[in-house]
């Protein structure tokens, strides 16, 4: 297919999709006369959206979860990153440490929300813990994997230009572990959004998870649509911001390069 | 033409009192494996004279690389000493800065740092070494003419060929102005006719820059192309077995290599190699 048609493909195919999914769903709430309470047709969450835009508090508790989901983020990368290097310049203490990182990996996280809530208080503190904890890992292992992936050829290039540790890991191995950085970076905004969203519902006096809970209580099945909407609208955003900033600073990179050679 | 092989110290040449650029004496170098000590290098002699081409030869497995990243600093020897500009390399067991700053080296593979554009990738040592950005440019700019890349100055690595890679690669070593290039078999993944290509455009270079060279190769006929001598070296241990003198005039062209005089050598060094079997 030639390039200029494959890069319109997505725009075309993206909202004829999205046309399809929403026609589908209130043909079969119509036909089927499902009660809307249960599930609302999409006529009554769009004026549930517009209504929910219009609110104040919408707003504010809309900036507590992207505080928190941002927060929760940066503490992840800033810790992800240091301790990735760290555990991949030092294999013993990597070995050493392995059998509880694939523990604090494999446990579910999620359920330590009552105990970060009772640690940290209902406010953003507990949301912005749960949401580093749970986006730490994926940034974590992939700085690891990194730094254990620097070619030993470019290596040896610094060592015959006689240059010091510090121009080692400024010139080589952190432009190096760029790519896997985001990488991790890319799973890590997805699961911070998850960890603050989940923090709210659990323990929450506030934010858009909070509200989440409050519609669904009052059975108004139309505006608990229209927060997950907004919800996964910020999702998106950021995730965008994430995969802006990679073409920005891993121009040189496959991951950025190869998507645009393809027409993307 | 003229054969020494008889001569005990291959470093005898016509330079007379000037200082070797590079002298080695009884160097070896010990690997220690599950099966024991593995003599790899073992009294290695050699004194290199300024602007000498000097290429080491031998089947793989002979020491010739081991050689060349112990000249290079990379690898420490176990005994003897090796001098640049009558500087030791080593003393007490650390690297001297000063004297690895005198060298320049080419990898087989360019390693190239992909990030980098190649005129970053090429002033990367300048750098290293704290020159400033708007000085580093334009070194790196003559250097990109010197191995003809004009005009992919602010390419990527990974938008050129093998050969380009290879031609930033030595630019790159050039950058510090080397008193002294080291090559490992630079052109060993290049096809035939881009490595014949190469042969030509590292002779312009080095009589350009009137460079003193050591370059490791398996290939008989481009190191006899090359350089104005061969040092040949057996392995088992990694040993100096003959060292022949190149005396055609510089520069040299593709078809010298049809000349009955460069295949007489040619001849004379495969044999060698054959009867090692």
């Amino acid at each position: 297919m030639p390039r200029n048609r494959m890069r319109l493909l997505p725009w075309i195919v993206t909202p004829s999709l999205v046309v399809a999914i929403v026609a589908t769903w209130h043909i079969v709430v119509k036909v089927r006369d499902v009660n809307p309470l249960i599930f609302p047709p999409p006529g009554d969450v769009g004026e549930a959206l517009v209504e929910l835009l219009g609110e104040g508090a919408m707003w504010s508790a809309a900036r507590v979860t992207v505080t928190e989901v941002i927060v929760g983020f940066l503490l992840a990368v800033g810790s992800g990153l240091a301790v990735g290097v760290v555990l991949g310049k030092v294999p013993w203490l990597e070995v050493s440490v392995r059998p509880l990182i694939i523990i604090a990996q494999v446990s579910p996280k999620v359920a330590f929300v009552p105990l970060f809530v009772i640690w940290f208080g209902f406010d953003m503190t507990s949301k912005i813990v749960l949401a580093t904890v749970l986006a730490f890992f994926p940034v974590m292992l992939n700085v690891l994997l990194g730094v254990r992936s620097i070619e030993q050829g470019q290596r040896e290039v610094m060592r015959s230009l006689n240059a010091t540790r510090g121009q080692t890991f400024s010139q080589l191995e952190m432009r190096s572990l760029m790519p896997y950085l985001f990488a991790g970076m890319e799973v890590g905004i997805v699961l911070a959004t998850i960890g603050a969203i989940v923090g709210e519902y659990l323990g929450g006096n506030d934010g858009l998870g909070n509200m989440v809970v409050t519609a669904m209580n009052s059975l108004d099945a139309a505006r608990t649509f229209a927060l997950i909407l907004v919800l996964s609208l910020i999702g998106l955003v950021l995730f965008l911001i994430v995969n802006e900033l990679k073409r920005f600073f891993i121009p040189w990179h496959e991951s950025v390069y190869g998507l645009q050679n393809r027409g993307v | 033409m003229r054969d020494d092989t008889t001569t005990v110290d291959p470093g005898v040449s016509d330079a007379g009192t000037e200082t070797p650029r590079l002298s080695i004496a009884g160097v070896g170098r010990d690997f220690h494996t599950r099966n024991g000590v593995v003599h790899a290098v073992s009294g290695i002699d050699l004194t290199i004279q300024r602007g000498e081409f000097v290429a080491l030869i031998g089947r793989s497995g002979c020491g010739k690389t081991t050689l060349l990243r112990m000249i290079g600093g990379l690898l420490p020897a176990t005994t003897g000493t090796i001098e640049v500009d009558r500087k030791p390399l080593w003393r007490d067991g650390r690297l001297d800065s000063s004297a690895v700053t005198k060298l320049g080296f080419v990898f087989q593979e360019a390693n190239l740092f992909p990030w980098f554009s190649v005129i970053d990738n090429i002033a990367l040592p300048l750098k290293l070494r704290g020159a400033r950005k708007r000085e580093r440019r334009a070194r790196a700019q003559e250097l990109a003419e010197l191995v003809g890349l004009t005009g992919f100055e602010s390419s990527y690595p990974r938008e050129l060929s093998g050969g380009m890679r290879q031609r930033a690669a030595i630019a790159r070593a050039l950058s510090t102005e080397p008193e002294l290039l080291l090559m490992d078999e630079p052109f060993g993944a290049l096809d035939a006719l881009t490595r014949e290509r190469m042969n030509l455009e590292l002779q312009r270079i080095v009589l350009e820059t009137s460079s003193t060279v050591v370059f490791v190769t398996h290939d008989i006929p481009e190191s006899v192309f090359l350089a104005d001598r061969v040092v040949q070296m057996t392995p088992r241990p990694g040993r100096i077995n003959k060292t022949l003198l190149v005396d055609f005039s510089k520069p040299r062209d593709v078809y010298l290599q049809t000349t009955p005089e460069f295949n007489e050598i040619v001849r004379s060094l495969r044999h060698e190699l054959d009867e090692e079997e």
